[in-house]
């Protein structure tokens, strides 16, 4: 069965005189090398310049505020339910008075943790939140020493205050 | 013309600084080389393009911790890395880097020491050098060590044969064995090259071998024994060996140049009468051609693989030793038709 058209026969003939002076193939390979020299270099010179992210790529995740700065989630948890992983858990508590201009809705999630070593980020949180809150941003997920490290709470995971992007966007938000 | 010590002295200052600078950028330069070939950048951290990246390497290897094993022999451990690197800056004793210059009245010759039998010393120079890996090998007793080794003195002894006939043709064309005769002789454009195309091919892959370069670094050959000969050490030791194989390539590419490619002879040489500003031009040209063939041997070096252990011997006894003797029954029989037509 062919697969390719790349196949080719190997033949084990004998090499003639001039082949074995190994010469001429040696003089083309070096013709091929020297293009290389001259041509467009592939590296990316990571701190200075970056690979553009394609547009639906899934990264750091976001609990998002709507425009008065208050958090969306709701803590239905729908998320948790849907997440493949198991990585989401969340505490839920109800809103005091007081609190509505950091809570949108009455019942908010008091704690709300991703354990990123378990997140394959497959975004289907994102696609279960029926509140706009949790997104997949374009951030790449930072290196740490310590695995407890990796396990994200609302800390990390909150939209900062004051930081405006559009809630249905999947470009991290720019401070 | 009489000779000062002090300008002996001098020259051979400037000579063994050079060497060393031109060999620690060759290090920078082969990695950009290697870089550029496969379409990346190389280091450019350090510096700006990179240049202080070989500073950084020397310092590192300094600061290194210097393991001697236990079980290695510590005189011969230690001669192996200072015979290489002795016997690769002594090399460049005879090699006339111009022609010379006038100063204070006095003509002062751009060689260290024009002996009559300069291109003989240089073989026996660079012979010495694979006592340095030998030892090294041995030394360090190991079995790739050892491997590496006895590869690099196999692979010394046979292509000293064929590198030793290719340049009896070019001493039959001259008729003397000083360097500095054999450049002189190339006045102009009256390179050696036009006539010995052979003897230089022949010269060059004998030059690749001698350096343990690639296609022939078979005794350094990472993938099958670890590092070779110099897998045991660390260090500066290791820095002298690896130091000492690009100041064999600038030596080799030197000699190549001066040999066949008129070293510091360029083509209308005539129309220039002041003698410094000659010796200048000549150093530069001399200086080109050492450059393009120090990049030569990394684009050598980073387009083909190395050969195979049979090939390698193969190449050197039944083709290159028949093909240069060979090619001095043809320079003999050449040179004695064109004399009997004088």
């Amino acid at each position: 069965m062919q697969l390719t058209n790349r196949s080719k026969l190997v033949v084990n003939k004998e090499l003639s005189w001039s082949e074995k002076l190994y010469l001429p193939a040696i003089f083309s390979g070096m013709m091929i090398t020297i293009k290389h020299l001259f041509r467009k270099k592939a590296t990316i010179q990571y701190p200075e310049q970056k690979r553009e992210f394609s547009k639906v790529y899934r990264g750091k995740h976001i609990l998002k505020r709507d425009e008065q700065g208050r958090e969306n989630c709701t803590a239905c948890g729908l998320c948790a339910v849907s997440c493949p992983a198991e990585a989401i858990t969340m505490v839920s508590a109800e809103r005091k008075k007081g609190e509505e201009h950091l809570y949108r809705e009455e019942k908010y999630a008091s704690s709300y943790e991703i354990n990123m070593l378990r997140c394959i980020f497959c975004g289907l949180c994102e696609e279960a939140c029926p509140k706009d809150a949790i997104y997949l941003t374009e951030e790449l997920m930072p290196a740490n020493y310590d695995r407890s490290n990796f396990i994200y709470g609302k800390d990390k995971l909150v939209q900062p205050l004051g930081t405006s992007a559009h809630p249905k966007t999947y470009k991290p938000y720019k401070k | 013309m009489e000779i000062l010590l002090i300008d002996k002295v001098f020259l051979i200052v400037i000579v063994f600084a050079v060497s060393l600078v031109i060999a620690l950028y060759s290090t920078l330069a082969e990695r950009k080389v290697s870089a550029f070939l496969q379409d990346r950048l190389g280091p450019n951290r350090a510096g700006i393009f990179g240049l202080l990246q070989p500073v950084a390497d020397g310092v590192k290897f300094f600061f290194k911790e210097d393991i001697i094993p236990n079980h290695a022999d510590k005189a011969l451990y230690i001669l192996g890395p200072s015979i290489s690197m002795i016997t690769a800056l002594m090399t460049s004793a005879v090699i006339p880097w111009g022609s010379y210059i006038e100063f204070d009245g006095r003509q002062i010759a751009l060689q260290v020491a024009d002996i009559n039998i300069g291109i003989l010393y240089v073989f026996a120079v660079v012979s010495i050098g694979v006592y340095g890996i030998m030892i090294g090998g041995w030394g360090s007793n190991n079995k790739f060590s050892l491997l590496g080794a006895l590869r690099a003195s196999s692979q010394m002894i046979s292509y000293e044969i064929a590198m030793g006939l290719s340049i009896i043709a070019v001493v039959m064309m001259t008729g003397s064995m000083s360097l500095g005769e054999i450049v002189r002789q190339q006045h102009g454009f009256n390179w050696n090259i036009f006539y010995q195309p052979i003897g230089f091919l022949i010269f060059c892959i004998c030059a690749f071998a001698e350096c343990n370069r690639t296609p022939f670094d078979l005794p350094e050959c990472e993938a099958e024994l670890v590092g070779g000969y110099h897998t045991e050490y660390s260090s500066m030791k290791l820095g002298l060996y690896l130091f000492s194989e690009y100041i064999n390539i600038f030596i080799s590419s030197a000699i190549m140049s001066a040999m066949f490619f008129g070293g510091y002879n360029f083509p209308f040489m005539d129309l220039i009468s002041s003698p410094n500003l000659l010796a200048a031009l000549g150093l530069i040209a001399f200086f080109a051609k050492i450059l393009f063939f120090i990049f030569f041997f990394m684009w050598v070096r980073w387009t083909i693989p190395r050969f195979r252990y049979d090939q390698l011997m193969t190449l050197g006894w039944k083709y290159l030793i028949p093909l240069a003797l060979a090619n001095i029954v043809v320079t003999g029989t050449v040179m004695l038709i064109s004399s009997s037509f004088k």
